[in-house]
């Protein structure tokens, strides 16, 4: 068995486990999950084993493993599909392996399995606890086969997006991750806000979608190829792609091809202007928003931009002025990133905030790809999926533990808003480490976490190269991402707690901690094989392997920074100042945010999220409503289609009746009763002659035998 | 004028006559016996065309029997009727024409024809006419079979006068 | 001699008298008379052509007897049909038997 069969496998436990858990296995819960986390962690092993092969390889950029088989005849050539993995594509496979099972198994615990039923649930709204002795306990997910249905089919899409070698059957895995959001964001079908969420995460990934396809289209229009490594890992080609003008004034074929493909990552990475669907995307489960917003989809936007990077960069040289689609995305993910920091300052639900994080640090990876720093955002993305989704499930496992206590308390408080929480460090020390850690590291606490040396990798690698408007607005963000993230821990896990609820919460289960535990371990550890060269004291104890691995996935191996102390710096001011302010506001915060009053204004823009919902719904929903009901509907459909129709009916209707009253009846009609009447007139007429009286028959009889004799008395008169 | 002639011409006036009153009395009886004279004037006719057997059953049968079967049934369909009965019906007129021309138009054709005046040829004394008659009405040459049919037609007759005429006993 | 006109005429207008009396008498038994007047015409007339063309051959005579024989027969029949008649309707007038009419 080869690597390169072996790679062709991974995708399929997932896709087979879907099939058998819809079909087979729905009522039975233990069944389900035990597929369900059975195909992740067969994925997860064949996974292993093709990562442990590709990091054994030499230059692996060079000789990557490929397969492919003609798949598609298009006239006279047959468009093939295959697998590839190079040094991207192989870190991209280990963290997706290792954080879609650390979600697979976290699911059993979330959703309750083992619990009783609840007498009042219903397939289609979040459980809301049973009575067992007397006592309130969680109650088990009515529909707990379906969602490990649901997330198998998910991993498949991403599996298939990270192994392919081609623009297509990466785009096949992007759209069936699009599909799957939209059936888990909405997974409790019953509650209209997650239904309007679905829809709004599928409307919004589609706009970008579009353009992407538009991207992929032109791009095989350009070069009659969507294969990988006939594009971008020759240099000839884009060379040629870079020189020649598009139509649109100023882009030149590759610009533009960028461009839309990257517009595709906008609106699935959630960047702004497409931003707004992932936020609402927390009604989801909570297994789902560490699926969807830090181990995959999210992930697979990025993944795409930093495979294209060859052909967004072509005509760039290192150190050279950006091209136009480069300068886009710094500017985008900039400004992103600082956007979603400043609304993260004000959330009171504690998924919100790991939300607008998360559009927070991939606006830094977007931003650090848009200056050039393809390493850099390679290492972040791998980091990023690591801690973002040890943070998610860590507050999966607070608001289990909220749950718990509203049960036993009876009293109705909403279990996510973090003014309800307070002083969970006692009662659930696991989560609290755990979450600390994850924090941390999305922090960028210095050197023990992940998230530092991936962070700090940006900043240096902005201000090295002279972007500083980049690096200041990226060393903003980080500040308030510090910030933000300690008001975060201090409001749920220090001090005293807020509420009853809070009071009496407890740990979870196993099944929650442990993938807890596994992920804090990778936030911790992960960022040890990317330590720079350069750095002061640990730069060279540790071969900066991530550097060496991933950059041979370019042509031209990119080279690391030269070391400068500035942006190191600024880096640990930011992330240890950040901190240490969040937990001095924030040490003492009763129900009431203390920066409510002090920022006025200001507050409730941020608290309303720049009323960007408002303006899209004012811009493009209402009119499209107003479009779809008045227009085509009232107006083309009922009075002008309908209309035609009623009035062509009506046209036959008068025909039929003219010809019924005007022809039918009087003529044919009449010609028929006409004769009729004649016949009986003439009739009554003649039957008169019947006198019954027989000399009178008699005398009609002899004179008409006279008449007979006539003739003859004639011709003897003469 | 020879006495055959004279006779001819008194006899043809009786009948005539006794025809006209026949049709136009309205007492029955009297134009049943009006009938009965005209039929003597017939058979005396018979003799004068030497027709002897045929005018003795002229005699015999129609005067003896239908004239007065005729008799008889005016007896009986008396009734309760009066004398004051018209005798001619309302459209008398046309039939008085339509006869009239009939005869006319009968003699007028008659005179065409060239043989009109033809006199009678002289018949061989000694021929027995009744005998040939008889022979003539049984040969198997001659009219035995009108004959027969004769006799099933009057049986026929008989059988069916009786069946009309019966006397109904209660129902048809 | 008598020619054979004299017969003819004879004939012809005893016969009219007869057409008279069945076309224009009520009572049905003097309808029946004129009939009967009808039949003696036609007699007269076979007779004499026989005497007068063929006088060899009996067939004239034949006929007559035919004649006879049919005119008695007619005469029983419809005597009885009209006393028929009158048991029912207790009239023998011939207008009044008109059942057979529109």
């Amino acid at each position: 068995m080869t690597t390169e069969t072996l790679i062709w496998l991974v995708p399929l436990p997932p896709l087979l486990v879907f099939f058998l858990i819809l079909l087979f296995t729905r009522r039975n819960n233990a069944l389900s999950h035990t597929l369900g986390v059975g195909a992740a962690f067969l994925s997860w092993l064949i996974g292993m084993l093709v990562f442990l092969a590709a990091i054994g390889v030499e230059h692996l950029g060079e000789h990557p493993f490929t397969s492919s088989v003609g798949w598609l005849p298009t006239g006279a050539e047959v468009f093939p599909v295959g697998v590839l993995i190079d040094p991207l594509s192989a870190v991209t496979l280990f963290f997706v392996a290792w954080t879609v099972l650390m979600i697979f198994i976290y699911s059993i615990g979330y959703h309750n399995f083992g619990q009783p039923k609840g007498e009042h649930d219903v397939p289609g709204l979040p459980p809301h606890g049973a009575t067992q002795h007397g006592h309130a306990v969680p109650s088990v997910e009515p529909m707990y086969a379906r969602f490990f249905a649901f997330i198998a089919l998910f991993a498949f899409g991403m599996y298939t997006l990270v192994i392919s070698d081609n623009l297509l059957t990466l785009f096949v895995g992007w759209e069936i991750m699009g599909l799957c959001s939209y059936l888990l964001i909405g997974f409790w079908y019953a509650k209209p806000s997650a239904r309007d969420a679905a829809i709004k995460a599928f409307i919004t990934t589609r706009v970008g979608d579009v353009f992407m396809l538009l991207g992929i289209v032109a791009l095989y229009a350009a070069t009659g190829t969507l294969n990988f490594r006939q594009i971008l890992y020759n240099p000839a080609l884009l060379e040629q792609l870079a020189s020649t003008p598009s139509v649109i004034a100023g882009l030149s074929v590759a610009g533009l091809i960028g461009l839309l493909l990257f517009i595709g990552t906008v609106g699935k990475s959630a960047q702004w202007p497409l931003h707004v669907w992932l936020p609402d995307a927390m009604e989801g489960p909570t297994p789902v928003s560490a699926m969807i917003h830090a181990a995959t989809m999210v992930s697979a936007g990025v993944y795409m931009v930093l495979r294209m990077f060859p052909l967004l960069s072509a005509g760039w040289h290192h150190g050279g002025e950006l091209t136009s689609t480069m300068t886009m995305m710094a500017f985008i993910g900039a400004f992103t990133a600082l956007f979603a920091a400043t609304i993260a300052l004000t959330q009171k639900d504690i998924k919100r905030v790991l939300a607008y994080s998360t559009i927070s640090q991939l606006g830094y990876m977007i931003a650090a790809l848009g200056i050039g720093a393809y390493v850099a955002a390679a290492f972040h993305l791998v980091t990023h999926a690591f801690f973002k989704a040890l943070l998610f499930l860590g507050s999966g496992s607070v608001i289990h533990g909220m749950e718990h206590g509203v049960l036993h308390t009876g009293e109705h408080v909403d279990a996510q808003d973090m003014f309800n929480m307070g002083g969970l460090k006692n009662k659930m020390p696991i989560t609290f480490w755990t979450f600390v850690i994850g924090g941390f590291a999305l922090s960028g606490f210095p050197l023990i976490t992940a998230g530092f040396w991936s962070k700090d990798e940006i900043l240096a690698d902005a201000f090295g190269n002279g972007h500083l408007l980049v690096f200041l607005t990226l060393a903003v963000a980080a500040l308030l991402t510090a910030f933000y993230t300690m008001r975060q821990i201090t409001l749920t896990f220090l001090g005293e707690p807020r509420t009853k609820a809070a009071a009496h919460a407890s740990e979870s289960v196993p099944s929650m901690t442990a993938p807890l535990v596994v992920l804090a371990v990778f936030a911790i550890a992960a960022g040890w094989v990317g330590i720079p060269e350069h750095f002061p004291g640990l730069g060279g104890l540790l071969p900066s392997w991530f550097h060496e691995f991933v950059g041979g996935t370019l042509v031209e191996h990119p080279e690391a920074v030269a070391f400068n102390i500035i942006p190191l710096l600024v880096s640990l001011g930011v992330a240890l100042g950040g901190l240490a302010l969040g937990w001095l506001v924030y040490r003492k915060a009763g129900q009431l945010d203390p920066l409510r009053k002090p920022l006025g204004a200001i507050y409730a823009l941020l608290e309303n999220k720049y009323y960007f919902d408002e303006i899209y719904d004012a811009v493009f929903v209402r009119p499209a409503q107003r479009l779809a009901e008045g227009f085509s509907y009232l107006f083309i459909d009922r009075q002008v289609i309908d209309g035609f129709l009623h009035r062509v009916a009506r046209g036959a209707f008068s025909l039929g009746s003219i010809f019924r009253n005007y022809f039918d009846a009087p003529v044919v009609n009449g010609f028929g009763d006409f004769t009729a009447s004649v016949t009986q007139s003439f009739g009554r007429m003649l039957r008169k002659v019947q006198t019954g009286q027989v000399q009178q028959y008699l005398l009609f009889v002899a004179l008409l035998a006279f008449g007979g004799l006539f003739y003859y008395l004639l011709n003897a008169l003469q | 004028m020879t006495v055959e002639q004279a006779v001819f011409l008194f006899t043809s006036f009786l009948i005539l006559f006794s025809g006209f009153m026949m049709v136009t009395r309205q007492n029955l009886v009297h134009a049943a016996l009006y009938l009965v004279v005209a039929l003597f004037g017939v058979a005396v006719i018979f003799v004068l065309l030497e027709a002897g057997f045929l005018a003795v059953v002229q005699v015999l049968v129609y005067i003896g029997a239908i004239a007065i079967l005729m008799i008889f049934a005016v007896m009986l369909t008396r009734g309760n009727a009066t004398e004051e009965q018209e005798s001619m019906n309302a459209g008398f007129g046309w039939a008085m024409l339509l006869s009239a021309l009939f005869a006319f138009a009968l003699i007028v054709m008659l005179g065409q024809w060239a043989d009109i005046g033809a006199m009678a040829p002289a018949l061989d004394a000694g021929r027995s006419t009744i005998e040939e008659l008889g022979s003539a009405l049984v040969s198997p040459d001659g009219y035995v079979i009108p004959f027969e049919v004769a006799s099933v037609l009057l049986l026929a007759a008989l059988i069916g006068a009786l069946v009309v005429a019966r006397p109904q006993k209660g129902g048809k | 001699m008598i020619p054979l006109s004299w017969y003819l005429y004879l004939a012809a207008g005893l016969f009219g008298l007869g057409l008279y009396g069945v076309l224009a008498r009520k009572n049905a038994i003097a309808i029946l008379m004129g009939v009967e007047l009808m039949l003696n015409a036609v007699n007269i007339n076979i007779v004499a052509f026989w005497r007068y063309l063929t006088p060899q051959n009996m067939s004239g005579q034949a006929f007559a007897v035919m004649v006879f024989a049919v005119a008695a027969a007619e005469v029983a029949v419809g005597l009885a049909l009209v006393i028929s008649i009158y048991r029912r309707r207790k009239t023998v007038d011939a207008d009044e038997i008109n059942l057979m009419k529109w």
